[in-house]
């Protein structure tokens, strides 16, 4: 095994705790970098690489380890906000990318997502379940289930410009409706991505961590396509410590992870994770590393039974979203150019 | 006693399976450990279940121990439909 979560294993007897996590991040950060030169360069045959920079830590941390590989004047970013997005965000994303000397265009995607209908039947779904809701009114979809030992569904939770909330779970044509309208946001941006990539004969940088990419938690030909995924083997702890390694700004450092997708504040462990990504990434590598629920339970200050339960979950949706990852299937290999 | 569980297998065998030698599974095998139905299935199941009987799934029945084999919506549904 090369990765560096796995370099980092503890003996099986060492107790289960946040140090399993550590890891040489100066090592890790060269490591990095030296695989991205040789892999724009000899693989894929570009010049330099896209960075979509939402203002959180992943995308701020794969900019600022392009910037180190290739050079400020070979890595390029984009801002890609929409009316849901939050302003800080590119606030963010603008602070990182000048304080790593890289050129960068915010494009406002709004007007795109507008033409191509991703409000009108998003909302169109929402409308179903609240017949109420209008344009003026803000919503987010929660993760229920998997998390209490059931099976995962998704809950709408809508709020009102007074301030009332109604939540309700969303049926299943509804809630395809609703990712499938609100997954234009991570394809519009991707096509950007690459529209800039060509233009610049550049290569397009992925940025989920470890636990989004075990976890399925990307909009596939969205936020999932990429031509190098930097990080997807490090789990969120880690992207942090290589963060503040960086040197990247504060307030990057210290963000917590949020989907910035839909208009009412949401993170991510409210939208699709079953415990803080802490936690979270103690238990995804306890599971890998075999690890009982009866460690885990102890490490979390949780039942056993709660601890089973994760686990479980985290083979749910392994399973669920394994078409996430999959490759376009031919009906036999062509050796020729897949060898 | 009503029998749900022919009109449960071919909802399965047309969607999940779609009859094309698909797992064979018994009526006590779990779909999730066979691999035959994931979170978004279940979804699906549901609809199917409220659509075709009228009944209302709520979210903390939403449990593999009403929904993840034959034999146990077999059970859930003569609970709440009556035998």
């Amino acid at each position: 095994m090369s990765g560096a979560s796995e370099r980092m294993a503890m003996p099986a007897a060492a107790p289960l705790e946040p140090q399993v996590l550590e890891l040489d991040v100066a090592a890790e950060v060269e490591r990095i970098c030296a695989w991205m030169v040789q892999e724009v360069s000899s693989t894929l045959h570009r010049r330099g690489v896209v960075v979509a920079m939402s203002g959180g830590v992943d995308s701020s941390v794969c900019a600022a380890l392009a910037v180190r590989a290739l050079g400020p004047r070979k890595v390029y970013g984009l801002l890609l906000p929409e009316r849901d997005s939050k302003t800080a965000s590119s606030d963010l994303g603008r602070e990182v990318a000048e304080y790593l000397g890289m050129s960068y265009e915010l494009i406002d995607i709004s007007p795109t997502l507008q033409a191509i209908g991703c409000y009108r039947l998003r909302d169109d779904a929402i409308r179903v379940v609240f017949p109420d809701y209008a344009e003026d009114w803000k919503c987010k979809v929660a993760i229920a289930g998997g998390a209490t030992g059931g099976i995962n569904f998704f809950k709408l939770i809508v709020e009102a410009p007074d301030g009332r909330r109604q939540e309700a779970r969303l049926p299943l044509r509804e809630y395809l409706q609703v990712v499938a309208a609100t997954s234009f946001k991570q394809r519009v941006r991707k096509t950007l991505e690459y529209y800039h990539a060509d233009r610049l004969n550049f290569a397009v940088i992925g940025t989920p961590n470890r636990l989004e990419y075990d976890q399925g938690f990307f909009v596939k030909n969205g936020d999932g396509a990429a031509d190098l995924k930097p990080i997807a083997h490090l789990f969120k702890t880690q992207v942090y410590a290589l963060a503040n390694y960086l040197g990247l700004p504060a307030d990057v450092c210290a963000a917590l992870p949020t989907t910035d997708t839909y208009s009412l504040v949401q993170g991510q462990e409210e939208f699709y994770f079953a415990l803080p990504y802490d936690q979270m990434d103690l238990a995804l590598w306890a599971h890998n590393h075999g690890r009982s629920a009866s460690e885990l339970a102890v490490a979390l200050g949780m039942t056993e039974e709660h601890a089973q339960i994760v686990f479980t979950d985290i083979e749910a949706k392994r399973r669920t979203t394994h078409y996430q990852h999959a490759r376009p299937l031919l009906v036999e290999p062509v050796t020729e150019v897949n060898s | 006693m009503r029998d749900y569980k022919a009109d449960l297998r071919k909802f399965i065998d047309d969607n999940y399976i779609i009859g094309l030698n698909g797992p064979a599974f018994a009526d006590a095998d779990s779909f999730m450990d066979r691999r035959i139905i994931d979170s978004t299935g279940f979804l699906e199941l549901v609809m199917f279940l409220e659509e075709t009987w009228g009944v209302v799934v709520a979210d903390d029945e939403m449990v593999p121990e009403n929904l993840d084999s034959l034999d146990q919506l077999q059970a859930y549904l003569t609970s709440k439909l009556g035998a």
